[in-house]
């Protein structure tokens, strides 16, 4: 079993507590001049995302999370779980709906995900950064409209709906930042 | 020039090698740290007392159990051995005192192993003084005017505060008599998260409420000497018998930082030999180094060390206060991540 030390201690780090994978936030070193140091840590679980603070006696060692990221691209989804394929070894591998949080409103089978695993297994899936989707259903917007001022809602192929301008219309494809879920462009498959 | 941000320090970011050849504090900084050193030393000047030199590496080392020295090695006539990297010039100075020397002070960088984050480098740069013949309450006047002067700050107002004082009224904890479990109950009662899981003995205990629960608030717009420490915590300080016994030791906070540690210094080699020995038992019992304590020192204290007060001040940190930075990196040239 890995170990961390208190002095390996960053920004980061993914370790263990109460059974549960955390990364390691913040790491603050307070010590008397003379007496006990100890690392004061805020750290973030990383399967419900929420931050903590926690502290430690400098010199304690907290057990490694197996903790990684790896691209896989998405092949499928069952109803149930979404299917995972890694390109190199062809391995599969499937994730629950924590798992993939809001990444099922972005992406389409063969698109390139960052999947973390932990133990081997995915803790959370990141869609793309920017994905090119097709707009299924927009209301007709006036001929004309390059301002984008106003824009409209459009709702897409994997069921996002994003506000895109005016002039844009059914059918098209459009580029969209998963991580704002914002419209980026219009775009050519 | 490249500023180091808000208050990460240089181990936290990433650092472009292409840009990490730049020192970490501004170049106007660095030049408050030569103006600093030349007002410490008018200071001293000023005041008749005498600027020294000690060895910085030494044969013996600090025994602390909460000290760990950096150590490099010596290829000695009789063959390569240890030498430590003094983590406080105050044992050469003590046996300067004890010499006749007079009133001293040295400005020296000392190291420390394992301490790193905001307020902390393992190599540092400490301003250590003694007055032979007084009592600490003076020399507690005395740092307070330097550090007025340093900052050019006349009018900075000084508290007094004793560790029972502040544990009792802040914490409702006497620190004389509270035990382990009663500590633990009032960690977990203030919130410190993983206080549950702590394995410490009483002053560890005692040193998690004083960092999470009291220093935050010490020193807010003033300079607060903390003093009368339990006598588990003299270190090198003398222990006055009285209503409970203390030991004659203070530190100076400013803004939540801790600035200096001084005694009344313990002058008896019994007792002081006792503490060398009460400090590697615990270091064995702790599973950590055993260096060799100085038998010089306490060859000094059985020749005769005058009594008077010491005190020990981490200047890069009062030139945090000057500079106002809240990060220590933003005060050195170079961090050891970039050293």
């Amino acid at each position: 079993m890995a170990t961390y030390s208190t002095s390996e201690f960053k920004g980061g780090l993914k370790i263990m507590l109460d059974g549960d994978p955390y990364s390691i936030v913040e790491n603050e070193f307070v010590k008397p001049g003379k007496g006990q140091a100890f690392n004061r840590v805020r750290v973030r679980n990383l399967k419900t995302g929420r931050v903590v603070e926690k502290t430690f006696k400098s010199g304690e060692t907290v057990e490694a999370a197996d903790v990684h990221d790896t691209e896989m691209q998405y092949l499928y989804n069952d109803g149930e779980y979404w299917h995972f394929m890694d390109p190199q070894s062809y391995e599969q591998m499937t994730a629950d709906a924590t798992a993939m949080g809001e990444a099922p409103k972005w992406i389409k089978e063969e698109d390139v995900c960052k999947v973390t695993l932990w133990n081997g297994q995915p803790l959370s899936v990141e869609p793309p950064n920017f994905v090119v989707l097709e707009i299924t259903e927009t209301d007709p917007g006036l001929k004309g409209d390059t301002s984008g001022g106003g824009g409209k809602p459009a709702t897409l192929e994997t069921g996002a709906v994003v506000r895109v301008p005016l002039f844009v219309q059914s059918g098209e494809l459009i580029k969209v930042d998963t991580r704002t879920g914002e419209y980026v462009s219009r775009a050519k498959e | 020039m490249t500023e180091v941000g808000g208050s990460r320090t240089a181990a936290e970011q990433v650092l472009d090698p292409a840009a990490s050849w730049r020192p970490a504090a501004s170049l106007e900084a660095l030049r408050e740290r030569a103006a600093l050193l030349a007002s410490i030393r008018a200071f001293f000047a000023e005041r008749g007392v005498l600027e020294v030199e000690t060895p910085i590496a030494s044969r013996a080392a600090s025994t602390d159990p909460a000290i760990e020295s950096l150590v490099s090695h010596w290829s000695a006539p009789s063959g390569r051995q240890p030498v430590y990297l003094h983590s406080s010039p105050e044992f050469p100075m003590k046996r300067l005192l004890a010499a006749g020397l007079g009133p001293i002070y040295q400005i020296c960088k000392v190291f420390r192993d394992g301490e790193r984050g905001r307020l902390h480098h393992p190599e540092f740069t400490l301003l250590e003084w003694y007055r032979p013949g007084w009592p600490y309450g003076r020399l507690m006047e005395e740092v307070a005017e330097l550090v007025r002067r340093v900052l050019e700050r006349p009018g900075l107002e000084v508290e007094h505060l004793t560790y029972r004082e502040l544990f009792r009224d802040r914490l409702a904890v006497d620190p004389w008599s509270a035990d382990v479990p009663s500590l633990r109950d009032r960690g977990l009662e203030l919130g410190i998260s993983g206080a549950e899981s702590l394995e410490l003995d009483r002053d560890g205990w005692l040193d998690l409420l004083l960092t999470h629960s009291l220093e935050p608030g010490l020193g807010k717009g003033c300079l607060t000497f903390l003093r009368d420490y339990p006598p588990t915590q003299a270190s090198l300080a003398r222990v006055r018998d009285g209503e409970g016994p203390v030991a004659e030791r203070f530190e100076l906070y400013l803004e939540a930082v801790e600035l200096a540690n001084g005694f009344q210094e313990l002058t008896d080699p019994e007792v002081q030999q006792a503490r060398f020995a009460a400090d590697l038992e615990a270091r064995l019992g702790r599973g950590l180094p055993t260096p060799p304590p100085d038998a010089a020192f306490l060859a000094a204290l059985v020749a005769g060390m005058p009594e008077g007060a010491g005190v020990a001040l981490g200047l890069d940190r009062l030139l945090m206060a000057r500079v106002g930075a809240s990060c220590i990196d933003a005060v050195l040239a170079f961090p050891i991540e970039r050293a």
